[in-house]
Parts: C-alpha cells; structure tokens; sequence
C-alpha cells in the first residue's frame, strides 16, 4: 500500500473556550477516496479549514509526504498540492469558462506591457480538461460559469484543481445541492480524480454518494472520529446510525410508524 | 465569439448601453433637430461626459469588483482648491499645485482602500465618511488660508495648454482628449490584460478570487486610490480651465457618475460589466442633460428623462445578463 499523501496526527482545534475537533488522526493515500461523514455540526468544515489552511491546528501535526507541514494561508496549502472545492464550485457565475478556469493564471500572448489575454488558449485547454474529465455537454468556452447546471459548475472546478497539478483534493459536500443525475455526474468525476492517482476527501452526509465512490470512510461526531473504516466493512444502515448519533435514527423510524398506525397512516405534523 | 451576430451582441455588457444611446439620440433627433449632433451642439455634451467619463470608469471598475466610492463628489473640489491655492493664492509653481493636488487624491484613496480591507464595513458607508470629512476639510482649510470661498487662479503656458484649454476652435475642452485616451487605455487593462479578469474575478466572489491567488487587497487599495485621483485630476483641471475654485460643487458626480455606470451595464452587486458600457452610459448621460436644450421641452425636465432612462436601462441588462446567463451553443446545428 502507498505512503500516504496527506495524513493529520492527534489534530485539535479550539476556538477560545470551544473545543472543535478533538484529536483526529485521519490519513488519505493516491488514488484512494477518503469519505469524510458527519451530521451538521460535526465539525467538518473546521477539519477542512485546517487541511486547506484557512485555520491553524490548535495542537497536532499535518503531514505531507511523511513530513510535517504547515500552512499559514490558503495559498500555501494549494501550493503544497491540496486543493478545495466548495459546494457551489468556488467559480464566478458572470465570468466565461475560460477566464473562470484560468483565474490569477491567466494565459497571455504578446510581449512587454502589450501582453494580452489568449482568449482562444484559455477556452481551448478550459473544455479540453473539462471533457477530459468526462463531462462532454461543455463544448464553448465562452459561456458563462452560471449559465451551467451545479453538478458541471463542479466538475469545471475539479477539472480546474486537477489540470492545475492538486494532489489532494478536497471536495466540501460537492452533491449536496445537486439532483440525482447531477451528483451521478459529480461522481464519475470523483472516480476519474482518483483513476488519475489523486487523493481525494470527499465530505458528505449523504451515505449513498459516499459508499459509490468511497475506499476509506471517517464518521466525525461532535468534533471527534467516531469510526474509522475500509469499504465493505459497514452496511449502509449501520453507517447512517453512527452518522446520527448510534440507534436514535432506528428509535425515531419505529416512532414514525407507531404515529402512523394510530392515526389512520398519517404522518406525524410537522414539529 | 467567433463570428459576430445580433444574439452574440446583445450578451455583452454594454448591449444595453448601446441601446439606449440610440434610443436617446433618436428621441432628440425627432424633438431637437439634429443642432446637437453638429459640431458646437456635440461640443456641449462631449465636455460634460469627459468630465463624467474620467471619474466614471474607475468608479464602474469599483462597482465591478464589488465596491462603490462616493467620496468621488468631495474629491472634484478638493482637486480643484488644491491647486487653486497653492498656485493661485501663494502664487506657487503650477506644476506643484498640480502634483500636489493628485497626491492628495492618491492619498485620500489609500485611506479609503485601507480602511474598506482593513475594517470590512461597507465601502459606501466608508466613503460617505471620507466624502464629509473631505469636504469639511476643503471647506475649513480654504476660509482658514484664504478667508474667502472661491480662489482665483491663473495658468498660463503648458500646464494650461495640456489641462485645461479648449482646443479644436475653441469649444471642445481638453479634457475630451484625456477622456478618450484614458478610455482606450483603461479598454486595454480590462479587457485585453490578464489583470481585469482578477477585478471581475473579484467582484463575482473575493474569497474564491483570494484563494485562486489574486492579491484582493492590493488591487481594491489600487482601484479606490484611481477612483479619488481621477476625482482629483477633474477638479484640478476644471480650476485650471475657469482660473478659479469653489469649495461647493461636485456633489453632482456622484450620483451622475453611478447613473452613467449603471446604465453602461454594469452590475451594482459587482462581477459584469465592460469598459465600453460605461462610455456608452456617460455618452447618454451627457446627452440627455444637454440634449434638452436643443428641443422646445423646458430643462427642468431632464431628471425626468435621466430617471426614466435609469430604470429602463436596469431593466434591459438585467434581460441581457439572464440571455448571457442561459446561453448555450445549440446541439447538433451549424
């Protein structure tokens, strides 16, 4: 099995007298998808925040490659090769393909004070690593970014973070806005990412999405890693009890149906 | 876009400037007579759009990366009583009533462009602030210094000849010069240089922007410092052009300045618009206030018609931005 990539060792974070996460030990290898899955409030987004240096652990170590790392800005966790896409794609709705995908790297032609923008390059390799990821609809890289369903607003911005040399990818809850055959799509390019040797941690609360694409899953309750994993080890039940807390999500069902037999199949009104 | 059509051309952002410039002309073509596109009626309006023109594209590249700046309105006079004290009441050299003039606007802009990254409240709210605080200043320090409201001022030689003369027979205003040079080059930095797709980049989300590497702060410090010494640079120009200064005035740019902005397209939430949109917009701005002269209509009218051509412009880019938004190129067809 492969070193890991990125690994985080006895990991906390508190923000003043709140304590967020507590010691997380988590590690993500190439080509292995990491499920990160967590109820609201679980802390999620705090862990990602730190692997893509946003905030700094409070205690703890992150490792790149075995050695330990650290990263003051955003920045320097990109450089380092980890890469954050958000829910709604980190992208610029009035923006082009092209100018979105080469934002702060724009490509030039010309010389001295007279370099200009290459419209033609930067739409040209924009829809090339867009289709290249599998996502063949995008075909004109002069549309604009918002003019596109959610699930291909994420795959431009997978495709941006891979073309641009990511080696960990960080997708933050990249299905949960989108329908069904929108997140299918979001998923072949998680897949695709991985075949390319990627690493990738995949954050969701949506069980299903994480069991299609997951190697390697990490259930965080209230701060802390609650278990820890391989595929096939869990049933999609157990995981969703873990996800909410142990049996209540079994307890709450039984009491939906009990509601339901008194009251003619009613559902319970709304709390 | 590779081959030029009406769809392809009403996507852009200034599709609804442009419209509406025709619009309006044609609307005083019909009620004025056609006095105002001849030579003297065109010099009325193109000098009071250079005037406009000059503070409204850094003000649109503001409002495009997602910040306004009103102290615009305090700047013109400050410009203008910098230099008219300096180099009219002490008598000192032209030429450093007019450096001096343009660092104070570069140094008011700092202050604004500071204090919206460094305290996060709204630039509006910001700028407001310097607005009235600038104010007070060029109001107190000129009766203070000259004991008098308006100063005199007089220029002779280059320092006129460049900034503040008529040219072309006399009636055009050499600040119609600036204003088509200042254009052109400003058409080239956003549009054409990587550096204005950062400004849009920014203005469509800033935390995306930083994270993608834009230098956010710099470039909002840059822009607010271009707004106010543009601001500036008119109202040292104009004191220079009528040999005096009045603590008064310039309130006016502001709101021209964000009508002609808004009717060139540009989005008031930041992340659209173009250069050539707000030229357009200042154009029709010019010739609506202007324009009504040449017709039998009494002016009091024309905030009418401003008003009425605002709403109706908001409204045309928003339908313009929505077809740009759902564009896609058709399947399977040529």
């Amino acid at each position: 099995m492969a070193a890991p990539i990125l690994a985080l060792r006895g990991v906390n974070k508190s923000f003043g007298p709140i304590d967020v996460l507590h010691d997380i030990t988590l590690e993500v290898r190439p080509g292995e998808v990491l499920c990160l899955l967590g109820d609201n409030g679980a802390g999620k987004s705090t862990l990602i925040k730190i692997m893509s240096g946003v905030h700094q652990p409070t205690s703890g170590v992150i490792e790149m490659d075995g050695a330990p790392m650290t990263f003051p800005t955003p920045r320097a966790a990109q450089e380092a090769g980890i890469s954050t896409v958000h829910q709604f794609g980190g992208t610029f709705p009035l923006m082009s393909i092209g100018r979105s995908f080469f934002v702060g790297v724009e490509p030039t032609k010309g010389w001295g004070p007279f370099k200009v923008y290459d419209r033609k390059t930067a739409n040209s390799v924009a829809v090339k690593a867009v289709q290249d990821m599998g996502i063949t609809r995008i075909t004109d890289g002069d549309r604009l970014v918002g003019g596109l369903s959610g699930g291909e607003r994420q795959s431009l911005a997978i495709a941006r973070a891979v073309h641009f040399g990511a080696r960990v990818l960080i997708l933050d809850e990249p299905t949960a806005a989108l329908g069904v055959k929108q997140a299918t799509h979001v998923l072949r390019i998680v897949n695709e990412a991985k075949r390319r040797g990627l690493a990738v941690i995949f954050i969701t609360h949506q069980v299903m999405h994480a069991m299609a694409v997951g190697d390697h899953f990490a259930v965080l309750i209230r701060g802390a890693v609650a278990a820890d994993f391989k595929k096939g080890e869990k049933t999609r039940e157990e995981i969703t009890d873990l996800m909410a807390g142990g049996a209540s999500m079994a307890s709450l069902e039984a009491e939906i149906e009990g509601y339901m037999a008194a009251h003619d199949g009613h559902p319970p009104p709304p709390a | 876009m590779s081959s030029i059509s009406l769809g392809g051309l009403l996507r852009r952002p200034e599709a609804g400037a442009a419209l509406g410039l025709i619009a309006v002309l044609i609307f005083f073509a019909i009620f004025g007579g056609l006095t105002f596109l001849k030579p003297a009626g065109m010099a009325s309006w193109l000098n009071v759009a250079a005037n406009l023109g000059v503070i409204a594209i850094p003000l649109g590249l503001l409002m495009i990366a997602g910040e306004l700046d009103i102290s615009v309105g305090a700047m013109v006079p400050f410009g203008a009583m910098t230099v008219a004290v300096i180099s009219g009441h002490y008598g000192l050299p032209i030429w450093l009533g007019i450096a001096v003039a343009l660092s104070f606007g570069m140094v008011v802009g700092l202050v604004n462009g500071f204090l919206v990254i460094k305290t996060a409240v709204p630039s509006l709210i910001v700028t407001l602030g310097s607005l009235f605080a600038v104010q007070g200043i060029v109001l107190g320090l000129t009766v203070l210094i000259t004991k008098s409201t308006s100063v005199a001022l007089t220029t002779e030689g280059p320092a006129k000849a460049i900034f503040g003369d008529f040219v072309m027979g006399g009636q055009l205003q050499v600040m119609v010069l600036w204003w088509l040079a200042l254009t052109a080059l400003y058409i080239f930095f956003v549009h054409f240089s990587p550096f204005g797709n950062w400004i849009f980049a920014m203005g469509g989300d800033k935390v995306s922007a930083r994270n993608a590497g834009i230098p956010t702060d710099r470039l909002t410090m840059i822009l607010f410092v271009l707004s106010s010494t543009s601001a500036a640079f008119v109202g040292m120009c104009q004191a220079i052009l009528y040999n005096s200064a009045q603590v008064a005035g310039g309130q006016s740019f502001i709101f021209n300045s964000i009508i002609a902005v808004v009717v060139g397209g540009v989005l008031l939430t930041g992340g659209f618009g173009s250069v050539v949109g707000i030229f357009f917009g200042t154009i029709t701005f010019a010739v609506v206030t202007q324009g009504i002269y040449y017709t039998d209509f009494d002016r009091n009218w024309s905030s009418l018609i401003i008003g009425v051509l605002l709403l109706g412009a908001v409204l045309m880019n928003n339908t313009f931005r929505k077809m740009a938004l759902s564009y896609a190129p058709k399947k399977g067809g040529k």
